[in-house]
């Protein structure tokens, strides 16, 4: 049996390099199918290869859950409209200005006409999640997520004929000449091998899962950080092309980081270990001093930023501690909360300073105000006297039980990246490439710059990955024609 | 909760708290809203009683939709398996709740068990056909009298009903029922009857016999068995009326309202039992109760034979063959009834309860 099975796996190896493929499609997640499909309807024979087993496939996307829309009037499930100059200038506010607004706007304008494009291809929509409500305008929910999106795909890519190989890691792309001309693989099971093409796209990720990366960029502190998705994007591809001298955009400390239970596992968490009590919330640091105003904005505005607030506190820790009239304010967390009947049992149970603890939230406690408090809106119930101030929903915590859930920062993506232009090619000391191209987060830096703004991962990968697969299918042809000749 | 008297709350079983421990999570995630009821009727709470846990466990329809879309399947530590953790606790409440309990283990969990009530239950039958013979008759009243069919099958029908009343005033204690109004049983009938639970949301059906694909066949091979039951149930219901209402006794011809009932009926609960029976053989076995599998096989091959031997007793209508078919006939018919509190046919009345309850719950 073994020697059948491992003489089987020797001849998928040999049809696999035997050829040279029109596209090779380097990773497994929305930009990469979105490629794929493209190249494959325009008749292309297309190879993906997944870096992560088939359980773990489709990178990121498997945790996402929605695609942020431009749309001038209702769409599927996504209702009014939502124009460029308004998604553009959301773009902005996050960003700081910090995009480039050709690739930008051109994200924006395609993402419109991608939407029935998805559906075409298999993905459902639904209208927005419950707690979500905020976002039912602008974005449009996957039925099931992010991983029933990354399901239909690769049943799509199928059907089209696509072949996906599972546990092959690109080690190295071949340029010559400004030209690719095959990549180095390892195949789980397999002697290390070459597969030839005459184009390829990029779409491996950021470098997030690789920790000594992060530490190199971040200092020791990035050890402390989780990772929210896949621990199979560690940047193996990137670095190889910036080794090769590619052109990058994007600075390397800047990433989508959020703050998220601290108990949650150190990769591939998702969407359950965020934390939504943080505006209820006092939040202390491991020496029981507050400092960030938790009651800024709205979460949804504001969890972005705290995934670095955290980062800058000592051991990279945070706590936020509610009583019980917040208990049940904001969406349920996946781990229960450390609850004590007392203040001082809490920030024991949770290894803080206890006096420290009480000073803090009795200093807190006496700078609210009588007022109105309105969960669900800005409030303006804010303290006087003391510092940092808390702006909105500030009442005392007084009432026991107390609750606590530790914070840490979440690592979603990576913004250091390839540059591209609107075509999604690669460019190597200024030249372009005749035959890269890119999507997804491994070039979306180009357009986030720093910031996030939900659902905008997923317009990049499926604007860029479309974009790539076509004219990746394009320069096969040309390329074909050309040898021809 | 008053203290000053003590409820009777069951024991949480391990299959509850599992169940428990993975509906913590999909509360914290959501994705999976859009699939089924299931998942609105989660975020509708914060923390689930014991009770809450059956009550989602009967309202799933094992569609698996949101096993497939999972991100937190194993080998992810959180190792979901939503489908199989709320089979199970489906399963131990059937058990539970079953009247007379002792009996509910075996067939829910064994084909053997099943194939010997029915051999017990044939055999019944062919004796009763041989020593009660009667002395005259026509049609299949020549080889077993209406007075013996009728007192073999008005307990063997009425008992299992009661038993089936016991098991479900016993869920709607533990899940906190209210009275029923007409509003909850018409949003439930109207979930029953297109089986909306397994259309997986928007998506094309649900996820069974295809791995992640969505397909329908299921969901029409079910509707198929379940109409075709009800179609037979309603012939022999409209046959028992017009021999003691119009004295119209059997034989009756194919224009006759048993007759055009009873055909469709029985060809839709044959060949529907041998598609489920088939797409059980694809189906992961893991997502759902794998322990429950022998047991639901049995079940629906035992639906399809009870339609297929009614068929055929009705093609052999004056031949010799009846003397064989009409006992092996209600045998089947004979043992279905007997083992319907105890094996998958209670799923209906508990999915039902379940709908319903849920109704309430919207409202």
């Amino acid at each position: 049996m073994l020697g059948r099975t491992a003489r089987r796996r020797r001849e998928a190896l040999s049809e696999i390099t035997d050829k040279v493929w029109d596209v090779v499609v380097v990773g497994g997640g929305n930009a990469a199918l979105c490629a794929a499909i493209e190249a494959a309807e325009a008749g292309c024979r297309v190879i993906i290869l997944e870096g992560a087993p088939k359980t773990y496939r489709g990178g990121n996307s498997r945790h996402t859950r929605n695609f942020r829309c431009m749309h001038q009037g209702p769409l599927s499930v996504l209702t009014d409209s939502y124009e460029e100059d308004e998604y553009f200038n959301d773009l902005l506010l996050v960003t700081k200005g910090n995009t480039d607004e050709d690739l930008a706007r051109l994200a924006i304008r395609t993402s419109e006409s991608c939407l029935p494009w998805m559906e075409a291809h298999g993905v459902r929509f639904q209208p927005s999640l419950s707690g979500t409500l905020s976002l039912g305008r602008t974005n449009a929910f996957f039925l099931g997520g992010g991983k029933a999106l990354v399901n239909a795909y690769y049943n799509t890519a199928a059907d089209l004929g696509v072949e996906v190989v599972y546990e092959a890691q690109v080690k190295h792309v071949e340029i010559e000449g400004g030209r690719f001309q095959a990549v180095a693989v390892e195949i789980a099971g397999a002697a290390p091998c070459r597969v030839e093409g005459r184009t390829i796209v990029l779409a491996s990720g950021g470098f997030q899962g690789d920790i000594d990366w992060l530490a190199r960029a971040w200092g020791p502190a990035a050890r402390n950080f989780l990772i929210r998705g896949t621990p199979y994007n560690r940047g193996v591809v990137l670095k190889d092309m910036l080794d090769q001298g590619a052109d990058t955009v994007g600075d390397p400390t800047q990433c989508h980081a959020v703050a998220i239970d601290g108990r949650a596992p150190k990769f591939d968490g998702g969407i359950v270990t965020r934390l939504d009590c943080v505006p209820f919330s006092v939040v202390v640091n491991k020496d029981g001093e507050r400092f960030y105003d938790e009651g800024e904005d709205v979460w949804p505005k504001r969890y972005a930023i705290w995934g670095r607030l955290v980062a800058a506190q000592p051991d990279q820790v945070a706590y936020s501690i509610i009583d019980a009239k917040s208990s049940t304010l904001f969406m349920p967390s996946v781990f229960p909360a450390v609850q004590s009947d007392t203040l001082e049992g809490l920030a024991e149970q949770m290894g803080l300073p206890a006096a420290k603890v009480r000073e803090t939230v009795d200093a807190f406690n006496a700078a609210c105000r009588e007022g109105d408090f309105h969960p669900t809106e800005l409030d303006g119930l804010a303290t006087d006297g003391v510092e940092p101030r808390k702006t909105n929903w500030a009442r005392p915590i007084t009432e026991p039980p107390f609750y606590g859930y530790s914070l840490r920062p979440g690592v979603t993506f990576t913004y250091l990246g390839l540059k591209v232009d609107a075509t999604a090619r690669v460019t190597m000391e200024g030249q372009k490439l005749k035959n890269v191209w890119a999507a997804g987060e491994i070039m979306a830096g180009s357009i986030l710059g720093e910031g996030y703004l939900a659902g905008f991962g997923m317009t990049i990968g499926t604007v860029f990955g479309r974009i790539a697969g076509q004219e990746a299918a394009k320069g096969a042809t040309r390329g074909v024609n050309s040898n021809a000749a | 909760m008053p203290l000053d008297h003590t409820t009777q709350t069951p024991a949480a079983t391990s299959q509850t708290d599992e169940a428990r421990r993975q509906i913590e999570i999909c509360n914290a995630c959501r994705y999976c809203e859009g699939y089924c009821s299931v998942f609105p009727a989660i975020t509708r709470q914060r923390a689930f009683a014991d009770g809450d846990i059956t009550q989602l466990a009967n309202l799933c329809h094992n569609c698996r939709g949101c096993y497939y879309a999972c991100q937190y399947t194993e080998p992810h530590e959180f190792a979901i398996n939503l489908p199989k953790a709320l089979a199970e606790a489906r399963a131990d409440s059937w058990e539970r709740f079953a009247w007379p309990g002792f009996l509910a283990g075996p067939f829910h969990r064994s084909g053997v068990a099943i194939a010997v009530a029915l051999i017990v239950g044939l055999a019944a039958l062919f004796w009763a056909a041989q020593a009660l013979k009667p002395a005259g008759g026509e049609g299949f009243y020549a080889v077993m009298s209406h007075t013996i069919m009728v007192s073999i099958f008005t307990p063997a029908f009425l008992l299992p009903l009661l038993a089936i009343f016991v098991g479900l005033r016993a869920y709607w204690r533990e899940v906190g029922g209210q009275p029923v109004s007409l509003a909850h049983l018409k949003a439930a009938f109207a979930d029953a009857v297109k089986l909306k639970n397994l259309s997986g949301g928007a998506a094309e059906g649900c996820n069974f016999e295809k791995g992640d694909r969505f397909t329908n066949v299921r969901r029409w091979h079910h509707q198929a068995v379940m109409y075709g039951f009800l179609l037979c149930f309603a012939s022999t219901g409209s046959a028992t009326l017009m021999h003691y209402l119009l004295d119209m006794p059997a034989p009756y011809g194919l224009f006759s309202l048993p007759k055009l009932l009873g055909i469709p009926g029985g060809l839709l609960l044959t060949l529907g039992g041998l598609g489920m029976a088939v797409l059980k053989t694809r189906g992961e076995k893991d997502l759902g109760a794998p322990a429950l599998w022998g047991g639901e096989m049995a079940f629906v091959l035992l639906l399809s034979f009870t339609g297929a031997s009614g068929l055929a007793l009705y093609a052999a209508t004056g031949t010799a063959a009846v003397s064989v078919l009409l006992p092996l006939h209600l045998g089947a018919v004979l043992t279905f009834f007997l083992l319907a509190p105890y094996s998958k046919m209670v799923h209906g009345f508990y999915r039902l309860a379940a709908l319903v309850r849920d109704a309430q719950q919207k409202s």
